[in-house]
Parts: structure tokens; sequence; C-alpha cells
């Protein structure tokens, strides 16, 4: 898979804590066999109640960062969320922290979720405002994120980050690889033995 | 680990033996031995599998069910929702194409995927088990480590039986003394999601532990696990004892005859002894728990029904926005009290409150009143067996001489992906367990969580009401 260290792009700021995977995208659209066209349904509740919702800011038309808040994609376990925010156009997600199962989702789908401190996101947030045209970098292998002259630190999972920068979040080719091992550990689970 | 043997959790204990090797960035390849999956999360994994030209691995650990968009009144087919048909059609093609079992709408055993996999005795302890949703976290009850997984990751557990993960951390969660009368074990989760905060579990897993659980039933424990994911815990469980081999002995998919008392011995060996140790532990004194109810829009923000609303300037700095938002939101005032609050709708149902004790309790408080005026509640059996079971005790009769609609099984109005929603700002007590915005299918809708009971006890008052006054 492709090595994902650097992720460059304009920003997104929506410093909102505790946003839920519903916010995301409603469960109406989870009536779908396919994740197709998801992106255009992302945040639509929270959207058409704001109407000057930051996706769809035209300042911020075509950013790749999101900046977000604390606990980040809370709640469903859902892919179609960080589907839909893919779909937007959305590659890097920088929070002060993430719920775990959409964290897991978004590295299966090769997007970094990274931590940063409170006030650091505050800043990011406040030079994308300054001038919505300058890029971030979100550096993966240096753990920190770049914004002109603004440079903070941030932090990941450490198997996930090892797993994006290395081209390793193809985990299902990887574990398919482990048969002999996985049969190996199921004959010695008594559950699986009838408990002899 | 270097720890010894009495030292080691449960949790450790299980995700060791399920270890199936290192993977190249450090996470742990887990063999997961049980998979459930419904019609949601599913078909996007299956065309994974075809896209590359893989197989189920072990078709006969995964079972499949229907649940989230199942509707309650006519189950006939084709569904009215063309969406809801495509969707019911995809998962019988796929179960078919790969071999696995699916308990449809015409099979008896069909429900809640969380309600099912117990009730027939799929969920035991020690084992891992995964599903593409949530709240199977509700599974950890039986003392087995049980995770909410994305789609990416039910088609690895497809496909290899295996997922990739970090291990978590284990926090004790302990809660001390004795309950009293009307509180109940959705009272004692939303207290400690209260008390811990929505995210304060990530990157732990839940071991509850203490008198109070150790009181609790299977199905109470069932609601406190159900509920770890929305304190930020992806597991919560509850050691095995002996409550947990009672409730296993006989049903259909657990063990039988003398492997059963051979599984029930290695499942009391797993519980966390004495010495266990923890990443971190927490002790809440149950006797302070009163019957919880949310004023806001996550399942942290509760009071007990007798308190206020809180001020938004009796939160720290950093929570004041979050409880605004949620104040206007819901479009309640701060330090009004939460009792007497009108309501629009009653649901009880869900994964978290949808088995037949839950119906039995708010049943209870049903007996003998109306459903307000103003009020339209319903009650959605968490499965066709809990339907049966209720309907064989009177239940349902209880229930529609009160003015409850009864319904067909399903997740229903919980997240409304069904035809069962709220309309426009109508505010709904529910037994459910997310307050999110626009969670029960309107996008200005409003959610109060609270136990099966208070949801009764509101319905016939047709505001929030205290159950403790309606039940001696």
């Amino acid at each position: 898979m492709q090595k994902i260290e650097i992720v460059a792009g304009r920003g997104l700021p929506l410093l909102i804590d505790d946003i839920d995977t519903d916010r995301i995208i409603p469960a109406r659209y989870l009536r779908c066999v396919t994740f197709e066209g998801l992106g255009d349904h992302v945040f639509e509740d929270d959207r058409k109640q704001s109407p000057d919702h930051p996706f769809d800011d035209p300042r911020f038309q075509g950013a790749k960062v999101l900046i977000t808040g604390r606990n980040f994609g809370c709640g469903s376990s859902r892919e179609h969320a960080p589907q839909a925010l893919i779909r937007w156009g959305i590659q890097a997600i920088v929070g002060e922290s993430f719920a775990e199962i959409f964290f897991g989702n978004c590295t299966a789908n090769g997007v970094p979720a990274v931590c940063a401190a409170p006030a650091d996101l505050k800043k990011l947030a406040a030079a994308v405002l300054a001038e919505p045209a300058r890029p971030l970098a979100v550096d993966l292998v240096q753990s920190v994120i770049r914004c002109g002259d603004l440079t903070v630190t941030c932090t990941m999972q450490d198997g996930a980050r090892r797993s994006l920068v290395t081209g390793n979040w193809d985990f299902l080719g990887q574990l398919v690889e482990a048969e002999t091992e996985i049969r190996q550990t199921a004959q010695r689970l008594p559950y699986l033995t009838n408990f002899t | 680990m270097t720890s010894t043997a009495s030292s080691v959790n449960l949790f450790n204990r299980v995700w060791n033996e399920h270890t199936v090797r290192e993977m190249p960035s450090g996470q742990t390849q887990l063999f997961i031995g049980q998979h459930l999956i419904h019609e949601v999360t599913s078909p996007q994994a299956f065309q994974m599998l075809r896209d590359r030209g893989l197989k189920v691995l072990f078709p006969q650990r995964t079972l499949a069910t229907v649940d989230h968009i199942i509707p309650t009144l006519s189950q006939a087919r084709p569904f009215a929702d063309g969406l809801a048909e495509e969707m019911m059609s995809a998962i019988e093609r796929n179960c078919r194409e790969f071999g696995v079992t699916l308990l449809n709408t015409s099979d008896p055993r069909q429900g809640i995927v969380h309600v099912v996999g117990p009730e027939l005795g799929v969920t035991q302890p020690g084992i891992t088990l995964a599903c593409g949703d949530s709240h199977t976290s509700t599974h950890g009850a039986f003392g087995c480590i049980a995770f909410g997984i994305g789609t990416s990751q039910v088609a690895d557990v497809l496909a290899s039986q295996t997922m990739a993960l970090s291990r978590p951390r284990v926090r004790q969660v302990r809660v001390s003394g004795k309950l009293h009368r009307g509180v109940f074990a959705k009272d004692v989760i939303l207290h400690i999601i209260r008390k811990l905060g929505v995210q304060g579990g990530v990157g732990f897993a839940y071991e509850y532990a203490g008198p109070v659980f150790d009181a609790m039933t299977m199905e109470e424990r069932m609601t406190v696990c159900n509920m770890s994911i929305e304190g930020g815990a992806r597991c919560g469980y509850v050691n095995p004892d002996q409550t947990t081999v009672e409730y296993l002995r006989g049903r259909p998919l657990a063990p039988q005859g003398a492997a059963f008392d051979r599984a029930a011995a290695w499942w009391l060996g797993l519980a966390s002894g004495p010495d266990a140790e923890f990443d971190d532990r927490v002790e809440i004194d149950g006797a302070q728990i009163e019957p919880t109810v949310t004023w806001g829009i996550n399942p942290g923000q509760s009071v007990g029904v007798s308190e206020r609303i809180p001020a938004v300037s009796s939160f720290s700095p950093e929570e004041q926005a979050g409880a605004r938002e949620a104040l206007s939101f819901m479009g309640f005032d701060e330090n009004h009290p939460i009792q007497g609050t009108r309501i629009d709708v009653a649901f009880i149902g869900s994964c978290t409150n949808g088995r037949i004790s839950d119906l039995r309790e708010a049943a209870n408080v049903a007996r003998g009143r109306k459903v307000a005026a103003n009020v339209r509640a319903l009650v959605v059996p968490g499965s066709q067996q809990v339907r049966h079971q209720a309907e064989a005790e009177g239940l349902d009769q209880v229930f529609q001489e009160a003015g409850f609609e009864w319904r067909a099984a399903g997740c229903s109005m919980c997240l409304a992906m069904n035809p069962d929603k709220l309309i426009g700002r109508e505010i709904c007590a529910s037994s459910s367990n997310r307050n999110f915005k626009g969670r029960q299918g309107s996008p200005t809708g409003r959610t109060l969580l609270m136990s099966p009971a208070m949801v009764a006890a509101a319905a016939v008052s047709g505001c929030v009401a205290d159950v403790r006054k309606l039940v001696h």
C-alpha cells in the first residue's frame, strides 16, 4: 500500500468536542450497500441547522485537513462516517482525541487521525482562519503539524502510525497471510475443541 | 508481561489466549472466536472479500441476523422502503454465497444482534467476539472480550477470523454498596458515564466489579456493558460467576451435557482474582445513584431525577461550550428541574433495554394506568423470543391496555433506520443508549435517556417523573 508520511492541504476548523458519527453521517444514509455518494451528506443535519457551517464555508472548500476537538467520532461504529469525510475530500484529521472505533476505521482507510494539545489546535485553527489558502502539513514521520511559521507536535497510537508510514495499513492482506498460525490458535482454544 | 498468573486480569488472560502473532506495525493479530453480523455494516465487507477473491475462513463462527432496518409494523416482503429491501436482499445473498447462517425475519430466533447472541448461548465467557456495531460491548456481561468494529474490520474477521488491534489498558470500575429501590442497571451505567465522562474510557477496557454487579442478573449486566462505549470504553465486562453459568445452562448453542460442566469450570477460572492488577481503578458508591435522566446531547449529560438541569457555570471552562450547545439544542433552561419536563413520545426497546426483564419492569409501571393523552408510546421487544415470552406473560396486554403500541422485534426508534421516527422537535423518553442530535430520526428531535421503568413512568405522566413515586 501507499506509504502515508505527510498529508498536506488546506485546513478546515471545526473546534467542537464530542462530535458523534450520527452527526457526521445521519443514520438514514446508512440504508445503502456501498459507500458511494456519502460525501454529499456529510454533516448534513448540522449544516442545515447552521448555514455558516465550516463545510459550507467557501473559504474551506477543497480542504484536506479537518481540525477538531475532543472525542471526535464517538458513538456508532459506522465506517460510513470516515467514508463520508473522505468522499468530501478530507485526508487527515487533527483533534484533541478520537473515539477508538472511528480511529481504527480511519487507519483502515489510510486517513491519519492525529492528536494535538487543545492550545495548539486553537493556534492551528486561528492560522487557517487568518489565511485559509495556506496549506497545513501533517507529518507522521516527524510527528508535527506545520502551517506557515507555526509548528506544533502531534501524537498518534504507534501501531497505527507505523502501519501508515510503512504502507502496511492494508490489514486484510496481512491478516490472511497468517492462516497457519490462525488455525493453530483455533486448535488451542477450549471452546473450539469441545472443552476437552 | 512479567505478572504471575493470579495477577493477570480476565481481559489480559483472554487477550493472551487469543493472540495469533505480532503484526509488523507492533499491533496484535487477535483471533476472534465469534463474529456476529447484521444488514447495515456487512454488505461492503462482503464486497471487499469478493474484490480480492477471498472466502470466509470459518463460516460456522459467524452468525447473521437482521435488526437495524426492520419495520416493526408489517414485515411483509418486499419492504415498503426500497433501500431497506435492497439491504435485506444483500445480506440474504451474501450469507447464502459465503455459507453463513442467517436468522431472517421468518426465523423465530431473529432479533437485535446483541439480544440474540446471549439468548441463544452464542455469547460465552472467555471468548473474543466482534460485530460491526459499537454496542457489541454488551456481550462483555458474560466475561468475554467483545469489540465493536467498522466495516473494514468486518471484512478482516470474515476473511481471517482475526483482526489487528492495540491492547487497551484495563480500568476496574467498582460499584460498592447496594442500589436503592427504583434504581436500575441503566441508572448505574448512566451514573458511571456522568462521573467518568463520555471520553473517560478511551484507551481502556472497563472491568465492572463489586457488590452491585455481583448482585445483578445477566440482563442487568448486559445493560451496563452495552453502554461502555458511551463512556468511551470499547469493551466492558463483568467476571463470569455462578449467575453466568446458570444463565447459559440449557441455551441451544451453549455447550451441552458433560461439555457444559467442563466449560463452566473453565469459565469460572477465567475471572480476575483478588490479586488481579489493573492499569487504573475507580470506586463509586451505589447508594448514591438515583434514577437518572439525560438532559443534553451526549449520554454523559445527565442528572438524578430529583436534581436540576445544571448551570453552564457549574462546568469547567473547557466543558462550557458543550453544555451551552446542548441546552440550546434541547431548548432547556439551566437550573430547571428535570422532573416535569414534558414528553411527546415514549420508546421502550433497543439492545440496551429491550429484554424480557426490561419489559417486565416497564409493565409493572404501566399496569392499570393510561399513557398520557399528549404522548405516543411504543414497546419494541429486542427479539422475537422476547416478544413471545412477553406475550406468554400477558405483558403485551398490559401495555396495550395502557395505550402503548406493541411492535415486532428490531432496533426501531433507537436509531430510526426503519419507519419509527420522531417528528420535528418532539421529545422522546427513551430506554435506548444515545441522545445524540438527530439520533431518533428527526434532525431536530430530542431524546431523554432513562431506564425502561422511568420511560413507562414518563409515558403515563406525560412528563419526566420519578418512578419511585409510582411503584410501591
